[in-house]
């Protein structure tokens, strides 16, 4: 297979007609970092779980390295996972919960012992070897979870949002631990997230998810700067893409423009695009988020440096620059609802059209 | 001039005894109380019309050392234990492994090897007697399809106390089932996942995971478990009344005996008071050391 490492193919897993997986198709390359991203009950877990062999699809095949594992169990998939909740075994040391797998395995001693050095050392954990789970902070559990993953020699390695149960501040650092792993061992990194800006810093490649379905698979820069969909531009970029009804642009009603609030400006009235009232003003140091608010948009912001004096409810005028305007064609919107167009490769219907041309009334 | 501090601390201590009082009281009139009467009433002899009872000192457990009946029913409730403790904990055990499983008719599964611990142990007694009578009995009926003699379980010295071994084994798996399987749910499943990724077969998991985490029920369940195989000895009354020719005697049922049937209230009284030194002995050991080695979460 060219560069396709994991290759789900039309994976369908639900319960009862809901929830789960529909149709899924995907590919990873060798060596890559994957984010699979989305709200929280869309299916991201079930697709891992199925990748990981904890669950069965009832439709599909998965390929890792060109085999076919569809139905081996998950102990012949020859991959490794960190849990959300770490699943650390209680009543075991870290040495042990380390050594664990390797043990079921019959890792000959010598090869295990230093597997286990090298693991401790990666993960800064000396000291720690004796100490049981119960006694450990959680970013502490976490590395243990991780040295527990990578010792395992697998080449491909699944995490389910490992961070989530870790402080802001925690979870930058643990972050950055896991990319610098997963580029010094060279692992295929398979990594849920509901965060986006996690996906966004970590990954190669995400997939943004919905309701069961992939909408859009991509670089982290193409789903920032090329949405699919409103839905993909309202969850990715923190504050997300905002979004005006095309009749206010003088387009059809029913298409809908995007546009990301940093490419926002506040316009002469004359060279005004929009005309929105001051919402909210947020001030955040080195700028001040304008939150603005107009009947036929949402989520549109302006950002300002330093401090400034507009007063709320005051009308300001906003420039929209053509080029970095995102439509979102009627069709493509009503596709949204149409499963086989916005799973996994799109159908060119659904494509938006980026700062179309034919928007500009002059130019 | 009374100092403050003082006073807090007195009314501290005050406060402290008067909530131990409840428990206190309860436990003097029904522990402690009757533990001393009793060691008291095993140092005089028996009084008769003729001879009122006098102060013998031990002489009463001299006489019960050197009475072979009494080893005979050591060596039974010895027998008794070493069988229904380890046989009713891995029944139990077995059995809430399987009923914790994705089987069908769980519930059901579940609440039929419930059932015995429900019935009171008279009503199982007579329930196996059913099964036990030489003839026309469950046992005989069966053994009959396939040719086998008729046996009469609780009549012969050699069978009899395995007889009513039997019987509590199936009264109490049921119920240490019910704590193994409190625990077992206890147990998040993503270990079993964690351990399925990493290889582990059903055996490895089951040993290396899910016995440590029981342990805790498992030392619960080993005390009871003691502790019954000293007390549980209702179905004694109606299966074999210790009998044939002391087969089937265990320590309860002879104190009793002693006590309510030959009124021989010192005899009791000491046989009583060997009982409870060796089970305190047998307690502190247990908590001592399987306490240390086991993980509590
Ligand atoms: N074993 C199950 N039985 C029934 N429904 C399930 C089961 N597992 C998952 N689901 C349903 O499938 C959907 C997707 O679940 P999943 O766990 O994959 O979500 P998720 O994207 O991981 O969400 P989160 O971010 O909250 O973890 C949910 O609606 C859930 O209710
Ligand atoms: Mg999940």
């Amino acid at each position: 297979m060219t560069g396709s490492y994991v290759a789900f193919d039309g994976i369908t897993r639900r319960w009862d007609g809901k929830g789960g997986v529909h149709d899924i198709s995907l590919s990873v390359a060798e060596g890559s970092f994957v984010s699979i991203l989305g709200p929280s009950g869309c299916g991201k877990s079930t697709l891992l779980r199925l990748l990981a062999g904890l669950e069965r699809p009832s439709a599909g095949a998965i390929h890792i390295a060109g085999r076919d594992v569809t139905h081996l169990p998950a102990s012949q998939r020859g991959l490794s996972m960190v849990f959300q909740s770490y699943a650390l075994f209680p009543h075991l040391t870290v040495r042990e919960n380390i050594l664990f797998g390797m043990k079921v395995r019959r890792v000959p001693r010598p090869r295990r012992e230093a597997k286990l050095a090298e693991a401790l050392e990666m993960m800064g954990l000396e000291g720690l070897e004796k100490r049981k789970p119960a006694a450990l902070s959680g970013g502490q559990r976490q590395r243990v979870a991780l040295a527990r993953a990578v010792v395992s020699g697998h080449p491909l390695c699944l995490m389910d949002e490992p961070l989530s149960n870790l402080d802001a501040k925690l979870r930058n650092s643990v972050r950055r631990d896991i990319k610098a792993l997963q580029r010094n061992l060279g692992l295929t990194v398979i990594y849920v997230t509901h965060d986006q800006a996690e996906a966004m810093s970590l990954s190669d490649q995400i997939v943004l998810m919905q309701d069961s379905k992939i909408v859009q698979t991509g670089r982290p820069e193409e789903l920032y700067d090329r949405p699919n969909s409103v839905f993909a531009a309202e969850f990715i970029g923190d504050p997300p893409m905002a979004i005006l009804d095309g009749a206010v642009l003088g387009l059809e009603t029913g298409d809908q423009v995007g546009i990301r609030p940093e490419h926002i400006s506040l316009a002469e009235p004359d060279a005004a695009d929009l005309v929105a009232r001051v919402a909210a003003c947020e001030y955040l140091g080195a700028e001040t988020r304008v939150i603005l608010a107009h009947p036929k948009a949402r989520g549109l912001a302006v950002a300002l440096p330093g401090q400034n004096n507009l007063q709320i409810g005051q009308e300001v005028a906003l420039g929209l620059p053509q080029e970095h305007r995102v439509l979102f064609r009627a069709a493509a919107g009503a596709a949204e609802k149409d499963p086989r167009s916005i799973a996994g490769r799109a159908s060119p219907n659904s494509r938006p059209v980026i700062a179309e041309r034919h928007l500009q009334p002059s130019s | 001039m009374i100092d403050p501090y003082q006073s807090h601390k007195r009314r501290q201590t005050i406060y402290g005894w008067l909530l131990l009082s409840p428990a206190l009281i309860m436990l003097t009139a029904f522990a402690f109380y009757p533990t001393i009467a009793t060691v008291w009433t095993s140092l005089f002899s028996r009084g008769t019309r003729k001879r009122p009872s006098e102060f013998v000192g031990l002489e009463n457990y001299r006489s019960l050392f050197e009475d072979p009946t009494f080893w005979l029913v050591v060596e039974n409730n010895l027998w008794y234990a070493g069988v229904t403790i380890p046989a009713s904990i891995i029944i139990a055990l077995v059995m809430a492994l399987w009923a914790n499983g994705k089987i069908p008719a769980r519930s059901f599964v579940r609440s039929a090897y419930f059932t015995p611990t429900v019935l009171p142990m008279i009503a199982a007694g007579n329930l196996w007697l059913f099964f036990y009578t030489p003839g026309f009995g469950v046992l005989d009926q069966i053994g009959g399809l396939f040719g086998l003699p008729s046996v009469n379980w609780l009549g012969q010295p050699d069978t009899a106390l395995w007889a009513v071994c039997a019987v509590t084994v199936w009264k109490e798996a049921g119920f240490f089932m019910i704590f193994y399987l409190a625990a077992l749910q206890t147990i998040p499943p993503d270990l079993k996942e964690a351990a399925d990724i990493e290889g582990a077969s059903r055996w490895t998991y089951t040993w290396r995971v899910v016995l440590p985490l029981l342990m805790p029920t498992t030392l619960f369940v080993l005390v009871n478990a003691m502790i019954n195989s000293v007390k549980l000895i209702d179905h004694l009354f109606i299966l074999t009344k210790g009998g044939p020719s002391d087969a089937s005697m265990l320590l309860l049922y002879y104190i009793w005996e002693n006590a309510f049937a030959f009124f021989d209230a010192p005899i009791a009284a000491a046989t009583t008071i060997l009982v409870l030194i060796v089970l305190s002995l047998v307690a502190a050991v247990q908590f001592r050391f399987i306490d240390r080695r086991t993980h509590y979460r």
